[in-house]
């Protein structure tokens, strides 16, 4: 009987395919599918922030430059990792990122938290020409970005597009995209003020790149770097044991 | 059905009983190697869902025998590690500055441990030798734009400067130039002066009006900050302008710009990103790296 059932099969070309198909998809539906439904995949993060349209813009950039394929932005559950570059990364803190850039790829060293650890100007010498800050490194250089304007206009079908996937960007904030692109990049405007209200008191407003009469790719980027990391403070929180010195006594 | 049942009189293996233009296949058994092969890895598999977290059950999943988890693992490692490192960095965290320095295998670690920090964190912007750049101060000079000595470093450390820490210290050369506060002559004029504070040749008799004229100035606008004698003052983090060490240039042009255009340096604050600890290595081996020079 299985003989048969065999000989049928191999000889219905439309039947074996799906057969193949069907087959082949058990990986995935037992490793992936489940993920959806078990509540721990995803850790609980209140206090996550979303992207503001100038660090999405950054982000882009991010992606077209490729970035991504020298630098990975996950920390893994490894001593050395997070001894060096901090608390582990948690599946939330990916939560909006569409699509997701960890990268598996390290010629550069991980970015998952590097927002906030070197200052605007640093990242700026450092994108204009990478030697100037460290002589070692053999990283591009990208000061095209700086001449480059960043094109706002379009930033509210980015959100839009951002909000399809399930980021919860609302009207105001779609309307208010390239507003707040430049808000961001001019502190003490009233734009400034706008973005602060929408995305939150811990919003960086700074003049990324130094000039505050528009806004380049590198304020995007930069505004993006330094945001890395620092859109919740999960992963902080999850760690803490690990900070405290135990007595040697004990 | 047709008769499977025949032999290859060559092989001796039994045939399948498909045949193509007289041509009949064997049926060759799977290789005995390779189906201990697959009988092993289906008892390894067996075996470790029992052991390890593997079945979803809708919302949860099942644990395994092992209570393996990821998370609890690399929190082992850290607090183990953490254990063996516990009597130093107890040293560290409770000792005064002086007592660390005084006592001699714990400086060994210090200059190790700080070797290391100083790479992961500090390098990017100071260098790997310490020796800044433009823009970035030299930590190896005995010239300390905040308080000096480790207690400052490790202040400096702690809140940064210009950072987002509450604490920071905050230091601002105004742009004197571009917001009008001084015109062109005078911008020039103080630079000038500035200029032949450490360069005692440029005092000659061609640039010797400009330097008194520039001189007016800097006791009006400048001496606030950096001190009627020019040499500064930690207290603000107003550079001494009187020595050979310059942060952003002393050649003349950039005076005049940083007179011009202003400056507004920024260290990051480390409070949240190192340990106590860590940042008491780091003061200790940074202010090593200045010890002896001028």
């Amino acid at each position: 009987m299985p003989e048969l059932f065999h000989r049928k099969l191999e000889r219905t070309a439309i039947g074996f395919t799906l057969a193949i198909i069907a087959a082949a998809s058990v990986g995935g539906i037992v490793e992936i599918a489940p993920l959806f439904t078990i509540d721990e995949t995803v850790e609980e993060a209140p206090d996550l922030r979303l992207y503001t349209p100038l660090e999405l813009a950054g982000r882009n950039i991010y992606v077209r430059e490729g970035c991504y394929a020298c630098h990975s932005q996950m920390i893994r559950t490894l001593r050395d990792e997070v001894e060096r570059y901090g608390p582990y990364s948690l599946a939330v803190e990916s939560k909006y990122d569409h699509p997701m850039l960890w990268g598996s790829k390290r010629t550069g060293p991980d970015l998952a938290r590097v927002g906030g650890k070197y200052s605007d100007f640093w990242h700026v010498a450092h994108l204009t020409n990478p030697r100037d800050v460290v002589p070692e490194s053999n990283m591009p250089a990208y000061r095209f970005l700086a001449r480059a304007t960043l094109d706002t206009s379009d930033l509210g079908v980015h959100l839009e597009a951002q909000r399809a996937v399930g980021v919860p960007y609302t009207d105001e904030m779609v309307e208010n995209a390239s507003r707040d692109a430049f808000g961001q990049a001019t502190p003490d405007t009233e734009p400034a003020s706008g973005v602060v209200e929408r995305y939150g008191e811990a919003t960086q407003v700074s003049a990324f790149d130094g000039v505050t009469t528009r806004v380049t790719e590198m304020d995007a980027l930069v505004a993006y770097l330094q945001v890395l990391g620092r859109l919740t403070g999960a992963a902080f929180e999850n760690t803490a044991a690990s900070e405290e010195t135990p007595d040697p006594q004990q | 059905m047709e008769e499977v049942e025949e032999r290859d009189p060559v092989s001796g293996h039994l045939t399948t009983g498909h045949e193509w233009n007289g041509i009949k296949e064997l049926d060759t058994p799977v290789p005995r190697g390779v189906l201990m092969f697959l009988i092993v890895t289906h008892v390894f598999a067996l075996l470790w869902w029992f052991l390890m977290p593997t079945w979803p059950l809708g919302t949860t999943y099942t644990r395994g025998l092992l209570g393996t988890d990821q998370w609890q693992t690399v929190e082992r490692n850290l607090v183990e590690a953490a254990a063996e490192r516990s009597a130093w960095v107890k040293a560290i965290e409770t000792g005064s500055f002086d007592e660390i320095r005084a006592n001699e295998p714990l400086m060994r670690v210090v200059q190790g441990t700080g070797r290391q920090l100083f790479g992961d964190n500090c390098a990017a912007c100071h260098g790997t030798d310490g020796k800044g750049g433009s823009n970035y101060p030299d930590l190896t000079d005995d010239d300390w734009l905040w308080a000096g000595g480790p207690e400052g470093i490790a202040e400096t450390m702690r809140i940064g400067i210009n950072s987002p820490h509450p604490e920071s210290r905050v230091a601002q050369m105004p742009a004197f130039g571009r917001d009008d506060m001084l015109d062109r002559a005078q911008v020039s004029s103080v630079a000038s002066y500035v200029f032949s504070l450490s360069n005692p040749d440029y005092s000659t008799a061609r640039n010797v009006e400009a330097i008194a004229a520039g001189r007016e100035v800097f006791m009006t606008t400048c001496a606030a900050c950096h001190k009627e004698d020019a040499r500064g003052d930690p207290e603000v983090g107003a550079p001494n302008l009187t020595d050979p060490y310059w942060v952003y240039g002393g050649d003349l042009q950039t005076i005049v710009s940083t007179v011009h255009g202003g400056r507004s340096g920024h260290m990051p604050t480390w409070d949240e990103r190192l340990t106590a600890a860590e940042i008491k290595i780091l003061a200790l081996y940074v202010d090593s790296m200045s010890a002896g020079n001028p």
